[in-house]
Formats: C-alpha cells, structure tokens, sequence
C-alpha cells in the first residue's frame, strides 16, 4: 500500500499518537483488503458510542485517542444509549449515565457533532453522489451507497474512528466501480406500500442473495421513509451495504443475467417470521431508524386525542425533535403520554429485562428486540402500534 | 511456518484451536474471557493467554471492542492465528495490541501445542497428551 507525505507523517508518530494508532488500523485493513493506496473521506458517521457496547474498557479507547486526536473531516455520532438530557425520563440508571455522559464528552473534545442519530442523511451529514465517506451504522451506510449514491464500505466503530482523525481511507471495496456492480435482478411483482412491507421485503431480499447485489425492478416510491426502513432490513438480514434501483438511484447499471423475483407470499411470510404472535404489549418502540419529521407528524395525527397506557417510546435525532417542538408537533405527543426518546433507541439502550413483549413497525427493531433484549416481539404497522400502545 | 502480519509482535503460549470461525460480541464474555456462544466448539473454553487459533472472525463489529476489554480485563488471548483474517479481529488486534498473523494453514496446530509467534513467524511445539 503506498502513503503519501501526510499519511506517511501521520503513520509515523510526527503527527501525535491518535494519528498514528489511526494510521495502523487503516493501513492494516488496507493490507488485508488490497488497497492501494487511501482516498480522503468527505464526512464520517461514527458507530459504536452506546456504554452498552463499549464498556470502560472502549471507554478507556476513546478517552486515549481525545488526548491528542482531532477529527479531520465533518464527523457526525451513532446514537446512544440514552437520551442525552432527559435519560431519567427513560429510568436510565444512574451510573449508566454518567459512564455514557463520559463517552460523548470523549468524542466531542476530538471535535465530533454529537449527533447521536443514525439518520446523519435528515439532519445535515448529507453527502452527494460520488462522494467517499467512510459511515458506520448499517442502515445508514446501505442508505448512503444505495440512495445517494455516495461510497462507504461498512465501519466500524475503530474504523470510523480512524477514517474520522486521519481525513483518510482504505481505496477497496464499495470505494470502487467494479465492486458496486449488481449480481443479480431482482423483479419484485407486487406493490409495497407500509414501512412494514418494505421492512419485510429488506428481510426476504436479504435472506435469499446470499450477499450478492442486487438490482431491483418494481419499486417506484422514492419516499426516504420507505426506503430507510429497505435498508435498515436488507442489512440487518444479512444484505451487502448496498443495493441499487432500477431508474431510481443515482447509478445506472445494466441487469445482471441471473434474476430471482419476489412477490407477495415472500413478503407476508417474512413479516410473519417476525411476529411472535402476542395481542398486548408493554412497550412500543417507533424510531428504527431514527424518525423523520413527517413520520412525527403522522404519529401525531394517529395519537390526536388518545392517551397512551403503555410504555411508548419516539426514537428520534433531537435535532429532528427541536423542529418538531417548532411546528408544535411535539406537544401533541407528549400530550398523548408519548416519550421522546432523542439520542437512542431499542437496539443501544440497556434494556434486557425491563419489558416482556413489544411491538414495533421496524424489522431491524424486532431482530435486536429479540436477540439483544430477548423480548418477544410483534411486527405490526404504525397503526396497529398505536392502537396496542392506547388500547386499555 | 511464515504468514502475514496483521499486527506485529512476539508472544507465546498455549494453542486453542477452533474449526469454526469466533465472534467475539457476545460470542466471548469481556470479563472472563470464556467463549460462552451456545453451540461453538469451543464453548466454555477460555482464551486467556492461549494462542487463539481460528479460521476467522464474524459477527458484530463491536467485536473489536470485546477484543479491546479483554485485553485491559486481562484475559485477552497472547496471539492470535487466522486462515483469513477480517475486519473485525484485525481492528481488534491492533488496538488491543495482540500479536496476529494471518495466511496460515491451520491444520498443523493442534490445541495445547506450545506457539511461538514472532512478527510473521509461527512455530509450533507438539505437546502429547
């Protein structure tokens, strides 16, 4: 792998220790994935921030890094596992607080926007197409590949890092033509239309490539809020980070000779494999990924007037939630009994053993329900949520 | 035998040989260093200060983090050996400071062999019984 001049200072210690440990990550996975050379990264998201995850010991990793690191390019924050201002709200322990307070404070000193959001795309880190970004997250880095057009391979939360201190990356992988290229069509033969349609879709695709890229015929919608509950699936079961749409994404590719096509039975069984079958809940979560301000809004319409009587958390970037305050959206949810939980979600929270069964609209929600928190779990609509979190 | 240095070290100790790949989030628990993933081969077996051979890592990226606990918890493996080594054990390796190579045909190391690792040398020592 060839480094010029700055990386090569970096990669030797002249440029502080963060630099360097940086360096060695980078150009370790360089190594390993035959890159030839790094490529300077437009904006970074970084993963791995919950206490949940890190324990102290990447607590004690990052602290290390903020002596003497600073973040090179516009680097935004994966969510926490709290709410960062009103964690008491969410009977977020004490001690856990203050441990995941520490983290922040570690990656805002190397100049990160704690964003705390894994929607970086509704609130500002929106990369054009073409772009190189190095992102962690999932379902946003399957987003940024696959509707914008920009080029990330999946980090992780050391790899974000490093991409984020150095301005720097690996050139492999999705940084590159040839391997964006789809490797089979993919004709889907029936409408969608719910977030949990396209959920169930993201698993049934994801289930049946084996990793492939797929290009697919048959969606028109171009509604981010559809197709960041695809992405969010299709990674989550087990999707390459990317996919492309045929007339829809910013890439044209010729079809692949190899085809598959999907239609309404996959769907209805992938939504049914994620249904524990329960008819009361205890916890409803909506918010993975992070909500958008029209989908508060049409959470708003649907508790206009109710009162909720189980636990009904928003997951949701609070800078989405400080436009919502703004178009008065917000206090109609409180109003309902609704808890905004900005700067988390489900997946990050420490929540094994506080809830029994909950219900949520996401397919990625339902496989860290289970797996993470071991909760039984219902797959329904946004609709059908609500009525479970308002029904006596 | 002679791999590919994944990050650079010397360290010895006891082999631990898996056939299959080790994910290390949730897979292994961070304070004990026990591989506790129901069902793996090596289920119940501590990695602490073995050389943990295995044919690659999977799962989570927060694996790298889990290597790094280990680690400062003490209990991390001396080495590790890899057949193909991914994203989540190299990150890891390296920012826990354990010695890794990778490219090594895994079959001539047997658990409770004693393993040498120096930079992109490994030597093995049979121990019967």
């Amino acid at each position: 792998m060839k480094l010029i001049g700055h990386e090569e200072s970096m990669l030797s210690g002249a440029e502080g220790k963060a630099a360097r440990k940086c360096m060695q990550i980078l150009t370790a996975l360089g190594e390993i994935f035959g890159a030839e050379k790094m490529i300077p990264v437009e904006t970074v998201q970084i993963s791995g921030v919950s206490y949940d995850n890190l324990g102290d010991a990447g607590l004690e990793f990052l602290r290390e890094l903020a002596a003497d690191g600073r973040a090179k390019v516009p680097t935004t924050l994966n969510p926490a596992g709290m709410d960062t201002e009103d964690w008491r709200a969410l009977g977020i322990p004490e001690d856990f607080a203050r441990k995941q307070t520490e983290v922040i404070a570690a990656f805002t000193k190397m100049g990160v926007d704690a964003t705390c959001s894994c929607t970086p795309y509704l609130i500002g880190n929106l990369p054009k197409p073409g772009a190189h970004i190095a992102w962690g997250e999932s379902s946003a880095v399957t987003f940024a590949n696959s509707v914008l057009g920009a080029r990330t391979n999946k980090e992780g939360g050391p790899s974000s890092v490093a991409a984020s201190l150095t301005g720097c990356t690996p050139a492999y992988g999705l940084h590159l033509d040839e391997h964006r290229r789809p490797k089979v069509r993919v004709m889907l033969e029936t409408d969608l239309e719910t977030k949990l349609e396209f959920g169930a879709f993201g698993k049934a695709l994801g289930e049946a490539l084996d990793g492939r890229i797929p290009l697919i015929e048959g969606i028109s919608t171009r509604r981010w809020d559809l197709l960041k509950a695809l992405c969010a699936a299709f990674a989550t079961y087990g999707g390459a980070p990317i996919f492309h749409i045929a007339g829809g994404t910013s890439e044209q590719w010729s079809p692949p000779a190899d085809a598959i096509s999907i239609g309404r039975d996959e769907i209805v069984r992938a939504a049914r494999a994620l249904d524990d079958g329960a008819d009361r809940v205890d916890f409803v979560f909506l918010g993975c990924p992070h909500l958008s301000l029209d989908e508060l809004r049409e959470i708003a319409e649907l508790l206009r007037g109710k009162t909720v009587t189980k636990e009904l958390w928003l997951g949701v970037a609070r800078r989405i939630k400080e436009q919502a305050d703004a178009a008065g959206i917000t206090e109609i949810l409180v109003a309902a009994g609704a808890k905004m939980a900005c700067d988390t979600c489900h997946v990050v929270a420490p929540l094994r053993g506080r809830f029994d069964t909950f219900a949520t609209n996401s397919a990625k929600g339902i496989y860290y329900g289970r797996s993470k928190n071991r909760f039984k779990s219902v797959f329904r609509t946004t609709e059908e949520c609500i009525r479970l979190a308002t029904e006596k | 035998m002679r791999g590919r240095i994944v990050y650079d070290g010397v360290a010895e100790g006891p082999a631990l040989v898996s056939t299959e790949a080790i994910g290390f989030y949730g897979g292994v628990d961070p304070d004990t260093g026990r591989i506790v993933e129901a069902g793996h081969p090596l289920e119940g077996s501590s990695v602490a200060g073995k050389v943990l051979v295995f044919p690659q890592g999977k799962g989570s990226t927060v694996g790298s983090y889990t290597l790094y606990r280990l680690r400062k918890n003490g209990v991390a493996p001396s080495a590790m050996i890899n057949e193909e080594c991914e994203t989540v054990v190299a990150v890891g390796a390296i920012i826990s400071e354990i010695p890794c190579v990778d490219q090594i045909s895994l079959e001539r190391i047997r658990s409770g062999d004693l393993v040498r690792v120096r930079g992109s040398e490994v030597m093995v020592e049979r121990r019967e019984g």
